[in-house]
């Protein structure tokens, strides 16, 4: 613990890698909480998996993987919303259809990519003790985009995720709002990809707001504590990986894993006292 | 006569395959207290719907309160059948109800001070106000009811529109219910779609039987011979002692 704590005030890449924890811990709350309550787990996922492609395919033309990140979540969610909004029946399959043609795409132009094929790995299972200044802005920045659009429409994408008729009769654009809200998964994917990797996103997406959902009483409520607990899930992580030199993603998502377990078996032995018990 | 809010000109209406409805006519009058009733699939679901512009007729004409029925449904009130949501939603009372502002309030960010205001009406006119922190998941099923009528009358309606406001609830919390829709039918039209024949029709001005094609009665016409040929002879009155 000492010893971590040293190391942070002497290692520039251990401060980068716990603002980068933190700067994810943001977005992947308020995100993550609907995609629990509206049961988007599995949209998620596919979202997140898509998104090799676009790394694969900026690695190969030399761009930047982070911007090629970006562009496949956005094409994916996009995707993936007009599978669910127009093939409902075929809605499983389809969506798988994305999510592994996605990740083969970006493993074959990977593997067309000259120089050392390390990429994969620190793609698929994340690599935040390399995180550069640059990245740190363009996380803040798309941690800032999803709050302000979340803080703008916070009335219209709570009574879709509540209510999805009743906002229709309300006369609310439904499916225009969940789409939006699919995007800002996408977004919220590509932050939590450069922390813990895109096999490992939906742990941190549904993980922090489902605990959060047993003790918290609002949606508010939700995203603020989901938010906090994932800070101290990247944090914590961090710091016990750092001495056995334990791949960092991997540790989050187990102390993650850990509380999570923990806390439903004290919120079962506690219960009748009610919690939203979401589906993860 | 009061003025006409609602019209149905020979409206038909399929999902595809055989008609759901078909030349339906039907004119709701202001203050009018309107049930609906009919067999299970014979369409009463859908007639709202088709009123709330959520679904286009296949052909005929809707007017709602001078409008298209899209354009005419920011007037309207709806309560769904409960079950449309999950009972386990992070939501408290007075959150939900809040909901019914949407199209009413300023599109982005919070609600204002006039918002507020208006929310407590509702809540006080569904008698809410002593469990407006409470989670949705911990009501009954009347308390859950008078929730979703709240939150139509948050949205300041001039009709208001339920869909089997009872299906889920016991026979005392029913003549709440109603007893609370006869208040309001006081300033508000009122449809309620309902399954419950024989109990409605002590509270309803008029009765629309709708099984595919509709025909409305006055409650005192509402005979034996009239419910049978409504549900093809498959259904016999029920008593009621209460």
């Amino acid at each position: 613990m000492l010893d971590f704590i040293d190391a942070l005030t002497t290692h520039r890449f251990l401060q980068h890698a716990i603002v980068a924890g933190l700067l994810a811990s943001v977005g992947c709350g308020v995100i993550g909480t609907y995609v629990v309550v509206k049961r988007l787990g599995y949209l998620a996922g596919g979202i997140a998996h898509a998104v090799l492609a676009g790394m694969g395919v900026a690695r190969f033309y030399d761009e930047s993987p982070l911007l090629g990140a970006v562009m496949a979540a956005m094409i994916a969610a996009l995707l993936i919303g007009w599978i669910s909004l127009r093939a409902k029946q075929h809605e499983d399959t389809l969506i798988s259809a994305v999510w592994t043609v996605g990740m083969a795409v970006g493993v074959l132009f990977i593997a067309r990519t000259p120089g050392y094929n390390v990429d994969l790995m620190a793609y698929l299972f994340g690599s935040i003790l390399v995180v550069s200044g640059q990245q740190l802005l363009v996380m803040a920045c798309l941690d800032l985009l999803i709050l302000g659009t979340v803080a703008l429409f916070y009335k219209q994408f709570l009574a879709v995720a509540f209510d999805e008729e009743f906002a229709r009769a309300r006369g609310i654009h439904t499916e225009f709002f969940y789409m939006l809200l699919l995007c800002l998964v996408a977004l919220t994917v590509v932050l939590l990809i450069q922390v813990v990797g895109l096999i490992l996103v939906i742990a941190l997406l549904s993980l922090p707001p489902t605990i959060a959902a047993a003790y918290a009483r609002s949606l508010m409520g939700i995203m603020c504590l989901a938010s906090l607990l994932s800070a101290l899930f990247t944090t914590g992580g961090i710091m016990l990986s750092y001495q056995p030199d334990l791949p960092p993603g991997a540790t989050i998502v187990v102390v993650a894993g850990g509380c999570f377990f923990f806390s439903t078996a004290i919120s079962g032995l506690l219960t009748r006292r009610g919690g939203y018990r979401g589906a993860a | 006569m009061s003025e006409v809010q609602i019209t149905f000109e020979e409206v038909s209406f399929s999902y595809g395959g055989s008609p759901v409805l078909e030349g339906v006519n039907l004119e709701i009058r202001a203050r009018e207290f309107l049930g609906v009733v009919g067999p299970n699939a014979g369409g009463k679901t859908t007639l709202l719907k088709l009123m709330l512009g959520l679904l286009k007729p296949s052909s005929g004409k809707i007017t709602v309160l001078g409008k298209t029925a899209a354009k005419g449904r920011q007037l309207i009130g709806y309560c769904p059948q409960h079950v449309t949501f999950a009972r386990d939603f992070p939501l408290c009372v007075e959150e939900a109800v809040m909901l019914g502002r949407l199209g009413r309030a300023q599109p982005l960010g919070g609600y204002r001070n006039e918002d507020r205001e208006i929310v407590e009406q509702a809540l006080a006119a569904t008698e809410l106000l002593a469990i407006r922190k409470q989670r949705l998941e911990t009501l009954s099923g009347g308390q859950l009811q008078r929730v979703l009528v709240g939150r139509a009358l948050a949205s300041q309606p001039e009709v208001l529109v339920l869909d089997e406001p009872t299906a889920n609830i016991d026979l005392r919390m029913e003549e709440d219910i109603f007893d609370l829709l006869k208040r309001l039918n006081r300033r508000l039209t009122i449809v309620v779609v309902s399954h419950d024949i024989g109990f409605i029709s002590d509270y309803v001005t008029r009765v629309a039987c709708l099984n595919r094609t509709l025909f409305c009665h006055y409650p005192s016409e509402l005979t034996g011979d009239a419910i049978e040929q409504l549900y093809r002879g498959h259904v016999s009155l029920i008593e009621h002692l209460h």
